[in-house]
Protein backbone atom coordinates (compact mmCIF):
# COMPACT_ATOMS: atom_id res chain seq x y z
CA UNK A 1 0.00 0.00 0.00
CA UNK A 2 2.37 2.40 -1.24
CA UNK A 3 -0.74 4.82 -2.16
CA UNK A 4 -0.55 8.19 -1.26
CA UNK A 5 -3.47 9.50 1.32
CA UNK A 6 -4.65 13.13 1.97
CA UNK A 7 -5.43 13.81 5.94
CA UNK A 8 -6.97 16.78 7.19
CA UNK A 9 -6.10 17.73 10.53
CA UNK A 10 -7.53 20.15 12.62
CA UNK A 11 -5.77 21.72 16.46
CA UNK A 12 -6.75 23.99 18.44
CA UNK A 13 -4.29 25.96 19.95
CA UNK A 14 -4.49 27.58 23.50
CA UNK A 15 -5.08 31.93 23.27
CA UNK A 16 -3.23 32.49 26.13
CA UNK A 17 0.09 31.51 24.52
CA UNK A 18 1.52 34.21 22.50
CA UNK A 19 0.95 34.90 19.06
CA UNK A 20 4.48 34.49 17.90
CA UNK A 21 4.68 31.58 20.23
CA UNK A 22 1.87 29.76 18.60
CA UNK A 23 3.10 30.46 15.15
CA UNK A 24 6.19 28.82 16.22
CA UNK A 25 4.12 25.60 17.23
CA UNK A 26 2.20 24.80 13.93
CA UNK A 27 5.45 26.14 12.30
CA UNK A 28 7.49 23.18 14.39
CA UNK A 29 4.48 21.13 13.93
CA UNK A 30 4.59 21.49 9.97
CA UNK A 31 8.17 20.71 10.26
CA UNK A 32 7.24 17.37 11.92
CA UNK A 33 5.11 16.26 9.18
CA UNK A 34 7.70 17.42 6.48
CA UNK A 35 10.65 15.63 8.53
CA UNK A 36 8.79 12.35 8.10
CA UNK A 37 8.22 12.31 4.90
CA UNK A 38 4.84 13.99 4.13
CA UNK A 39 3.99 17.18 2.70
CA UNK A 40 1.78 20.04 3.85
CA UNK A 41 -0.73 21.24 0.67
CA UNK A 42 -2.38 23.54 2.90
CA UNK A 43 -1.59 25.45 5.99
CA UNK A 44 -4.48 27.54 7.72
CA UNK A 45 -5.00 29.86 10.26
CA UNK A 46 -8.59 29.28 10.97
CA UNK A 47 -8.68 32.38 13.81
CA UNK A 48 -9.60 32.89 16.98
CA UNK A 49 -13.17 31.23 17.78
CA UNK A 50 -15.30 30.56 20.62
CA UNK A 51 -15.14 27.17 21.79
CA UNK A 52 -18.81 25.02 21.78
CA UNK A 53 -18.22 24.31 25.21
CA UNK A 54 -15.31 24.28 27.92
CA UNK A 55 -12.43 22.28 27.03
CA UNK A 56 -9.97 22.24 31.00
CA UNK A 57 -11.81 25.68 31.63
CA UNK A 58 -10.69 26.95 28.39
CA UNK A 59 -13.76 28.99 26.21
CA UNK A 60 -11.73 29.79 23.18
CA UNK A 61 -9.07 28.39 20.73
CA UNK A 62 -7.13 29.46 17.60
CA UNK A 63 -7.99 26.98 15.02
CA UNK A 64 -5.53 25.59 12.83
CA UNK A 65 -5.78 23.47 9.80
CA UNK A 66 -3.91 21.42 8.15
CA UNK A 67 -3.98 18.98 5.09
CA UNK A 68 -1.20 16.44 4.39
CA UNK A 69 -0.42 14.28 1.63
CA UNK A 70 1.38 11.00 3.17
CA UNK A 71 1.43 7.34 3.77
CA UNK A 72 0.27 7.61 7.86
CA UNK A 73 3.33 7.52 9.10
CA UNK A 74 4.40 11.29 9.61
CA UNK A 75 0.05 11.47 11.18
CA UNK A 76 1.57 9.21 13.89
CA UNK A 77 4.27 11.53 14.91
CA UNK A 78 2.05 14.76 14.28
CA UNK A 79 -0.44 13.17 16.74
CA UNK A 80 2.04 12.13 19.30
CA UNK A 81 3.39 15.68 19.78
CA UNK A 82 0.16 17.12 19.21
CA UNK A 83 -0.91 14.62 22.48
CA UNK A 84 2.63 15.82 24.58
CA UNK A 85 2.10 19.28 23.89
CA UNK A 86 -0.38 20.96 26.52
CA UNK A 87 -0.84 24.10 24.27
CA UNK A 88 -2.62 22.00 21.97
CA UNK A 89 -6.25 21.45 23.98
CA UNK A 90 -7.53 19.63 20.52
CA UNK A 91 -6.85 18.12 17.58
CA UNK A 92 -8.50 15.74 15.03
CA UNK A 93 -7.19 13.86 12.25
CA UNK A 94 -9.71 12.61 9.02
CA UNK A 95 -8.79 10.97 5.95
CA UNK A 96 -10.06 12.63 2.98
CA UNK A 97 -8.87 10.92 0.30
CA UNK A 98 -11.30 8.05 0.11
CA UNK A 99 -14.32 10.11 0.36
CA UNK A 100 -13.15 12.79 -2.01
CA UNK A 101 -12.43 9.99 -4.65
CA UNK A 102 -15.97 8.84 -4.24
CA UNK A 103 -17.51 12.31 -4.06
CA UNK A 104 -15.77 12.97 -7.48
CA UNK A 105 -17.09 9.29 -8.88
CA UNK A 106 -20.42 10.33 -8.49
CA UNK A 107 -19.84 13.46 -9.95
CA UNK A 108 -18.64 11.67 -12.77
CA UNK A 109 -21.23 9.57 -13.05
CA UNK A 110 -23.64 12.38 -13.25
CA UNK A 111 -22.18 14.30 -15.74
CA UNK A 112 -21.92 11.02 -18.29
CA UNK A 113 -25.96 10.54 -17.03
CA UNK A 114 -26.93 14.09 -17.86
CA UNK A 115 -24.81 13.91 -21.12
CA UNK A 116 -27.07 10.83 -22.52
CA UNK A 117 -30.20 11.68 -21.13
CA UNK A 118 -30.42 15.15 -20.34
CA UNK A 119 -34.07 15.02 -19.35
CA UNK A 120 -33.68 12.62 -16.07
CA UNK A 121 -31.88 14.65 -13.74
CA UNK A 122 -34.00 13.39 -10.94
CA UNK A 123 -33.37 9.69 -11.98
CA UNK A 124 -30.16 10.21 -12.26
CA UNK A 125 -29.47 11.60 -8.42
CA UNK A 126 -31.87 8.74 -7.31
CA UNK A 127 -29.42 6.17 -9.08
CA UNK A 128 -26.55 7.78 -7.47
CA UNK A 129 -28.26 7.11 -3.81
CA UNK A 130 -28.49 3.54 -4.86
CA UNK A 131 -25.63 3.17 -6.06
CA UNK A 132 -23.59 4.48 -3.08
CA UNK A 133 -25.61 2.11 -0.81
CA UNK A 134 -24.07 -1.05 -3.01
CA UNK A 135 -20.95 0.57 -2.43
CA UNK A 136 -20.30 0.22 1.33
CA UNK B 1 -37.19 24.05 4.82
CA UNK B 2 -37.01 25.75 8.06
CA UNK B 3 -40.15 26.73 7.61
CA UNK B 4 -41.25 23.92 7.59
CA UNK B 5 -39.80 22.00 10.01
CA UNK B 6 -40.44 24.57 12.41
CA UNK B 7 -44.03 23.23 12.87
CA UNK B 8 -42.80 19.84 13.37
CA UNK B 9 -40.65 20.53 16.14
CA UNK B 10 -42.90 19.74 18.99
CA UNK B 11 -43.89 16.57 17.87
CA UNK B 12 -40.49 16.26 17.62
CA UNK B 13 -39.43 16.85 21.12
CA UNK B 14 -42.26 14.55 22.29
CA UNK B 15 -41.49 10.84 20.61
CA UNK B 16 -37.56 12.04 19.79
CA UNK B 17 -36.83 9.08 22.19
CA UNK B 18 -37.75 5.70 20.94
CA UNK B 19 -39.81 4.15 17.71
CA UNK B 20 -42.05 6.88 15.61
CA UNK B 21 -44.87 4.28 15.78
CA UNK B 22 -44.69 4.65 12.40
CA UNK B 23 -47.11 7.34 12.78
CA UNK B 24 -46.18 8.86 9.33
CA UNK B 25 -45.89 5.68 7.12
CA UNK B 26 -43.17 6.14 5.91
CA UNK B 27 -43.17 2.75 3.93
CA UNK B 28 -46.80 3.83 3.43
CA UNK B 29 -47.91 0.26 5.04
CA UNK B 30 -51.78 0.94 4.26
CA UNK B 31 -53.67 4.07 5.91
CA UNK B 32 -54.43 2.62 8.81
CA UNK B 33 -53.27 5.65 10.76
CA UNK B 34 -54.93 6.00 13.82
CA UNK B 35 -55.53 10.30 13.96
CA UNK B 36 -55.22 10.44 10.64
CA UNK B 37 -55.66 14.47 10.65
CA UNK B 38 -51.82 14.26 10.13
CA UNK B 39 -51.22 14.40 6.38
CA UNK B 40 -48.34 12.50 5.64
CA UNK B 41 -46.05 14.67 3.27
CA UNK B 42 -43.87 13.73 0.95
CA UNK B 43 -39.96 14.58 2.03
CA UNK B 44 -37.31 15.39 -0.69
CA UNK B 45 -33.32 14.74 0.59
CA UNK B 46 -32.14 18.47 0.36
CA UNK B 47 -28.46 17.38 -0.28
CA UNK B 48 -29.77 15.12 -3.19
CA UNK B 49 -31.51 17.99 -5.02
CA UNK B 50 -28.49 19.68 -4.31
CA UNK B 51 -26.19 17.11 -5.68
CA UNK B 52 -23.97 17.04 -2.32
CA UNK B 53 -21.53 14.21 -2.45
CA UNK B 54 -19.54 15.76 0.38
CA UNK B 55 -20.73 17.08 3.96
CA UNK B 56 -17.59 18.52 5.40
CA UNK B 57 -17.41 18.75 9.26
CA UNK B 58 -15.88 22.33 8.97
CA UNK B 59 -19.00 23.54 7.79
CA UNK B 60 -20.71 24.85 10.72
CA UNK B 61 -23.34 27.14 9.17
CA UNK B 62 -24.57 23.98 7.08
CA UNK B 63 -24.21 21.61 10.23
CA UNK B 64 -26.21 24.39 12.49
CA UNK B 65 -29.55 23.92 10.29
CA UNK B 66 -29.46 20.12 11.31
CA UNK B 67 -29.15 20.42 15.26
CA UNK B 68 -32.03 21.73 17.11
CA UNK B 69 -31.81 24.08 20.14
CA UNK B 70 -30.81 20.78 21.87
CA UNK B 71 -27.63 19.98 20.30
CA UNK B 72 -28.92 16.85 18.98
CA UNK B 73 -29.25 15.35 15.38
CA UNK B 74 -32.44 16.05 13.23
CA UNK B 75 -33.71 12.95 12.64
CA UNK B 76 -34.31 11.70 9.48
CA UNK B 77 -37.90 11.54 9.77
CA UNK B 78 -38.13 15.35 10.43
CA UNK B 79 -35.36 16.47 7.81
CA UNK B 80 -36.21 14.15 5.23
CA UNK B 81 -32.82 13.50 4.13
CA UNK B 82 -31.79 10.34 2.49
CA UNK B 83 -29.74 7.48 4.20
CA UNK B 84 -26.95 7.97 2.32
CA UNK B 85 -26.88 11.84 3.48
CA UNK B 86 -28.18 10.88 6.47
CA UNK B 87 -24.90 9.51 7.36
CA UNK B 88 -23.13 11.83 6.17
CA UNK B 89 -24.20 14.26 8.00
CA UNK B 90 -24.06 12.62 11.61
CA UNK B 91 -20.30 11.39 10.85
CA UNK B 92 -19.76 15.56 10.14
CA UNK B 93 -21.92 16.46 13.34
CA UNK B 94 -19.92 14.36 15.30
CA UNK B 95 -16.84 15.06 14.32
CA UNK B 96 -17.64 18.96 14.68
CA UNK B 97 -18.31 18.00 18.19
CA UNK B 98 -14.78 16.52 18.76
CA UNK B 99 -13.51 19.45 18.02
CA UNK B 100 -15.68 22.19 19.64
CA UNK B 101 -16.98 23.30 16.24
CA UNK B 102 -20.64 22.34 17.58
CA UNK B 103 -21.90 21.75 21.25
CA UNK B 104 -22.25 17.78 22.43
CA UNK B 105 -25.23 19.04 24.24
CA UNK B 106 -27.08 22.58 25.39
CA UNK B 107 -30.02 23.90 26.92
Amino acid sequence: MATLRTYEVMFIIDTDVPEDESARLSENLAQVVTDQGGTITKNENLGRHKLAYPIGRKNDGLYMLFEIDGSGREIAELERRMRVNDQVIRYITVRVDEDRRRAEKFKAKRARKASKRPLSGSAAARKDGAQSATDE
Amino acid sequence: MSGHYEDRERGYDRDDDVSDRGERGRGGSGGRGGGGRRMHRRKICRFCIEKVDLIDFKDVKLLQNYIPERGKILPRRISGSCATHQRMLSEAIKRARNIALLPYATD
